[in-house]
């Protein structure tokens, strides 16, 4: 299951790439930007802004979970059993599913299409998600047609996942990009719903294993930009023997994506972090000699 | 730096600002001046002979013009940005004359005196006479039922045939070497046995006119220098002037020695060609970084140049393109291109004649000069081959991403197999380049005139009403199968198919009726002299003398007929989601009652953009019908018919009269402009629409024209830069020809529109050319608005 293929995208790792979005991740940071990847379903999204209100959607609905506003549709999500028919039905693609099945070899042969770009520019396809990792042997046929293709792959994780299934993937790819987000275990424990005790020792064991390894961190005012947050994922990276980190400053491009799959956001009202705070970060992670990258958007 | 004071120093400020600031106006001066040669030799000499003596009456006339500070001087008309008309050509009404001078966008000032001479010395003479009024004469009543529906355009009903660009002669052969060439070639003609042995002499014989009278122009420019000198108080400006009239003593009378002669040598020659007639795309240097180097190298190294001087001159040279604006155009012409810009497109980079890297200093200066000037004219492009260096495309990415449009950028190599699969030599594709807005040619040995703009939606619109034309309810095309008989999609591609080809017959039948008058009453001895071979053949450029010959039909609409079929095909054939009852009361409605029909041929249709196989097929499809129906052709001067793709304002022309689309746009609105998706259709980012556009077999077109639309932060950085210069160099793997990035927020445009006031120097991409956001008409500003904008991901 996914939720999007992206193309011509720039922050995902080298060069020109394409993004594969798998659906679903164990986590539930806060912050997150693409909440359509959370859960492990296929999710109704609505965008407000392009209906026509022909209420085409609200006929075909056989659950009256539609009911028809001014020229704005709202679902009841409680009665909606997600069978799509008003997707379909939609003349305006107001209404979208987010996520499909598509098998391994379907994504691929999408996720191929630019390759003449990937060779021009040093780029390839980046697997990310939700958590890629939670879908372990699609994950791993995937990588390895791509690889068999002469495609360069680059997985965007965020570590928390049975080391069996990152040991598995580790040979064929060609670059990690993984998350660290919070040192402190309890702190993480209440932004991501989860302990990072697995996602250190995953990030340990990786470093061991994987030669070609970016830290991304994601930069949240507030949360995690405290100096004793930074300072110890700078050790921590340093003395894994990696170089390199990106920082990726918190946007608020996500949230009107909330309402549309209508869940709620729970960050409070955050501004994104000024320039100033984004090098104190830098300068701070750059103590450890680490080589330090600013993501300009993601 | 200031958009109000661009420049390297005081000089270049200010000459900058004068043609900057200075508003456009009609000289009356150039329509009398030739009425009086008329009036005294018409009848009484031979065609060629007549033009040679207006153009020599012409430029022994004309007023002579040297603004105070400029380097290299000339100007087509009394002063800068003062504008001749051409009454051989396009004999105006006085009413053309008011409305030229009241229209809100593209005006000119129209002073009464102007008028006084108009009403009565020029109509009188011209009015009937005219190639305007004898084309109007002599079409069919098919052709003007078509031409005024709006299924094509006539490039040459008010502007004449041009289309060209130099070569490299001129800076090898004077003038006077030319006359001496021109002796011998008439000197070799057998009167005994060469029929066509008297055309030839006249024609040579006007040549030689020319050239002298090109020489005489120069050196009243010197003398003029002379007398400045004589009379100015300041001592730099008197040693100027010494050395310009120095300059314009040699050249072109001899070939220049240096760069600064170089320089003048072709603005003297682009005067004449401008001045003579008003020739489509004025005309052009061409590779001017190729031409210019080897004068360049010397002069630095002799000591006798500077780099700073070299860019000094290049300055005031870019200055002398802005200072012409585009002749004043009426009627659909005004509609098909309307801007001041008169399309010289300077080539840089390239390959040079033996196929090696072309990229020279010379050309990362005019890449510095270009951002400096920031003008609307010339147009300028970036000519990349793969052995191209990527310092010289990330130089040129870094001016693109500053959004105004400007260098635009071609594949070298695609335009090399272009011309080869057209049959020229290999030495002559390599000299050749990119002109105009997109047009391939072999500069300085070929005549590649466009003839018209072709609508290939209107033809969709007229093959669904069975050859009515819905919008002036005339039978228009033969009576094809009704569409709710075609029991499959392949069934009415074939009634479109049939309304195409005889279309296209028409324009065909049209174009040689008009090519015709122009060999035989309008030659431009003067333009023969510098495009190889009219010289040898003694045969004018209008008649057929270059070395290649090509006459284009430019396709219109690409994107939108794409998607008109794609829609039809899914919803009426695979899907049957409506049936053709409903479908064509809904386009007849322009869709008032079925927004939720046109809802879903906007959203749930395959479109053109997203690199779906569904859509690019159908592209190729069209695209290889009209290929087929144009291409290999024959015209009446000896040359070949060939397709290229591109709009210039035209797409905005064409939808005004093409009713509602099966892709759901609604009746009157533009059309997709070159061969870029329907505005808004793509959505899956830059790679994907580069992908569909490069579906389309371009190299056995003769240029084709793709723009696309960035938001500014996605091309910042250093990533941004390497991006865009590896979109480039993916596209042009792929084949493509040409493409080109407006760099600006959604935002910002609205906001000029709403504000002009504040945006007076907002220049924007708008086909294969720029222009002041404030030039623009209401519609095309939409357009632009309209067109989807690449953001960050």
């Amino acid at each position: 299951m996914l939720f999007n293929i992206q193309r011509y995208s720039l922050h995902d790792g080298p060069g020109i790439r394409t993004t594969v979005f798998l659906k679903g991740c164990p986590l539930k940071c806060w912050w997150c930007h693409n909440p359509e990847g959370i859960s492990f379903k296929q999710e109704l999204i609505v965008h407000h802004k392009k209906c026509i209100g022909c209420g085409s959607c609200a006929q075909v609905c056989a659950y009256n979970a539609i009911s028809l506003g001014r020229s704005i549709n709202s679902v009841d999500r409680k009665r909606c059993v997600l069978c799509l028919k008003c997707a379909e039905e939609c003349p305006a693609a107001a209404i979208e599913p987010a996520g499909a099945r598509m098998t391994a070899e379907q994504v691929f042969h999408e996720a191929a299409k630019d390759k003449v770009f990937f060779d021009q520019s040093g780029g390839g396809v980046t697997i990310s998600g939700g958590e890629p990792l939670f879908q372990p042997e699609f994950l791993y046929t995937l990588i390895l047609n791509l690889k068999k293709a002469g495609i360069s792959v680059a997985v965007d994780t965020a570590g928390y996942a049975r080391w069996s299934d990152l040991a598995l993937v580790s040979p064929l790819t060609d670059l990690f990009l993984f998350d660290l987000k919070l040192m402190d275990g309890r702190l993480s424990r209440k932004y991501t719903g989860r302990s990072n005790k697995l996602v250190l020792e995953n990030l340990n064991k990786l470093a061991r294993a994987h030669g070609n390894i970016q830290i991304r961190i994601p930069l949240i005012p507030g949360i995690n930009d405290d100096q004793d947050n930074l300072e110890s994922i700078g050790r921590h990276v340093r003395d894994l023997g990696l170089k390199q980190a990106s920082i990726h400053p918190y946007h608020h491009t996500g949230v009107a994506k909330y309402e549309k799959i209508g869940c709620s956001y729970k960050l409070p009202q955050i501004e994104a972090p000024v320039p100033e705070a984004i090098n104190r970060a830098k300068d701070c992670l750059e103590q450890y000699g680490l080589t330090i990258i600013l993501s300009e958007g993601d | 730096m200031s958009e109000q004071i661009r420049g390297m120093n005081e000089r270049i400020q200010g000459l900058r600002k004068q043609s900057v600031d200075t508003l456009p106006e009609i000289s009356i001066e150039r329509a009398e001046l030739v009425t009086e040669v008329y009036r005294q030799y018409e009848g009484t000499v031979s065609v060629p002979l007549l033009r040679a003596l207006t153009f020599q009456h012409l430029l022994d006339n004309k007023t002579i013009c040297i603004n105070d500070g400029e380097l290299i001087v000339g100007e087509r008309g009394p002063g800068p940005q003062s504008t001749p008309t051409y009454p051989e050509l396009c004999c105006h009404t006085i009413e053309d004359l008011q409305m030229i001078n009241d229209r809100s966008k593209i005006s000119f000032l129209v002073s009464d005196q102007a008028k006084k001479v108009q009403q009565e010395k020029i109509i009188p003479y011209w009015q009937g006479k005219s190639i305007r009024d004898q084309i109007f004469n002599l079409m069919s009543r098919e052709w003007l039922d078509c031409y005024y529906a709006g299924i094509f355009t006539e490039f040459m009903e008010q502007r004449a045939p041009g289309h060209t660009v130099a070569g490299d002669k001129i800076y090898k052969q004077g003038m006077l070497e030319i006359k001496d060439e021109i002796e011998r070639t008439l000197g070799g003609i057998d009167l005994a046995r060469d029929p066509g042995a008297g055309a030839k002499q006249e024609q040579l014989q006007a040549m030689s006119v020319c050239a002298e009278a090109i020489i005489r122009f120069a050196r009243r420019h010197a003398e003029k220098a002379r007398e400045m000198a004589a009379l100015t108080r300041f001592p730099q400006r008197k040693e100027e002037l010494l050395q310009i009239a120095a300059i314009c003593t040699r050249v072109p009378a001899l070939a220049p020695r240096d760069f600064w002669e170089a320089l003048q040598c072709y603005w003297f020659v682009h005067l004449g060609v401008i001045t003579e007639l008003n020739t489509w795309d004025s005309f052009c240097p061409g590779r001017l970084d190729q031409h210019l180097y080897p004068f360049y190298k010397k002069g630095i190294e002799d000591g006798s140049l500077t780099k700073e001087k070299a860019r000094e001159l290049l300055q005031c040279f870019w200055i002398k393109f802005n200072n012409q604006p585009a002749p004043p155009k009426v009627g659909v012409t005004l509609k098909e291109s309307g801007t001041y810009t008169d399309f010289c497109n300077i080539n840089i980079g390239g390959v040079t004649p033996d196929g090696s890297d072309g990229v020279n200093e010379v050309s990362y200066l005019l890449l510095e000069v270009i951002d400096e000037m920031r003008l609307l004219q010339p147009s300028s492009n970036v000519q990349v081959s793969r052995i191209s260096p990527d310092l010289f495309i990330r130089q040129a990415s870094a001016v693109i991403r500053k959004g105004w449009g400007q260098p635009s950028v071609f594949n070298a190599d695609a335009v090399v197999q272009e011309l080869l699969n057209q049959g020229k030599s290999l030495t002559d594709a390599r000299c050749g380049g990119t002109s105009g807005c997109v047009e391939t040619g072999a500069f300085g040995k070929e005549s590649y005139i466009l003839t018209g703009y072709f609508n290939l939606p209107k033809v969709l619109e007229i093959t669904l009403n069975r050859g009515v034309d819905p919008q002036t309810g005339k039978q228009l095309g033969p009576v094809t199968k009704d569409p709710r008989e075609c029991l499959n999609f392949s069934e009415l591609m074939e009634a479109f198919h049939q309304q195409l080809s005889y279309f296209i017959d028409i324009k065909i039948a049209g174009n040689e009726i008009i090519e015709k008058i122009y060999a035989d009453q309008m030659p431009a001895p003067f333009l023969s002299i510098i495009i190889d071979d009219c010289l040898k053949r003694g045969k004018d450029y209008n008649a057929g003398g270059a070395r290649y010959n090509t006459n284009y039909i430019q396709g219109v609409g690409i994107g939108s007929i794409t998607d008109s079929l794609a829609a039809i095909k899914y919803h009426l054939y695979d899907w049957r989601h409506f049936i053709w009852d409903q479908f064509l009361a809904a386009l007849a409605e322009d869709f008032v009652n079925d927004e939720k029909m046109r809802s879903m041929l906007i959203n749930k249709t395959p479109r053109y953009g997203n690199d779906d196989d569904y859509a690019d097929d159908l592209m190729r499809e069209v695209f290889n019908f009209f290929y087929r129906a144009v291409d290999g052709r024959k015209t009446a001067r000896g040359g070949t018919y060939r397709i290229n793709m591109l709009p210039t304002t035209c797409h905005v022309y064409f939808g005004s009269v093409t009713g509602a689309l099966p892709d759901g746009r609604k009746a009157g609105l533009p059309l997709s402009e070159g061969i870029s998706p329907v505005q808004g259709a793509d959505r899956k980012g830059p790679t994907a629409v580069i992908k569909s556009a490069s579906k389309m077999n371009q190299l056995i077109t003769g240029g084709t024209l793709l723009n696309q639309k960035f938001a500014p932060q996605l091309l910042e950085g250093e990533k941004g830069l390497s991006s865009l210069s590896h979109l480039i160099r993916s596209y042009f793997q792929l084949n493509g020809h040409h493409i080109q990035f407006n760099v600006i927020d959604r935002s910002t445009l609205i906001d000029a529109q709403r504000n002009p006031e504040q945006y007076g120097h907002l220049i924007v991409r708008v086909a294969g050319y720029s222009d002041y956001f404030n030039n623009l008409n209401e519609q095309l500003q939409n357009e632009i608005i309209g067109r989807t904008e690449h953001a960050g991901f």
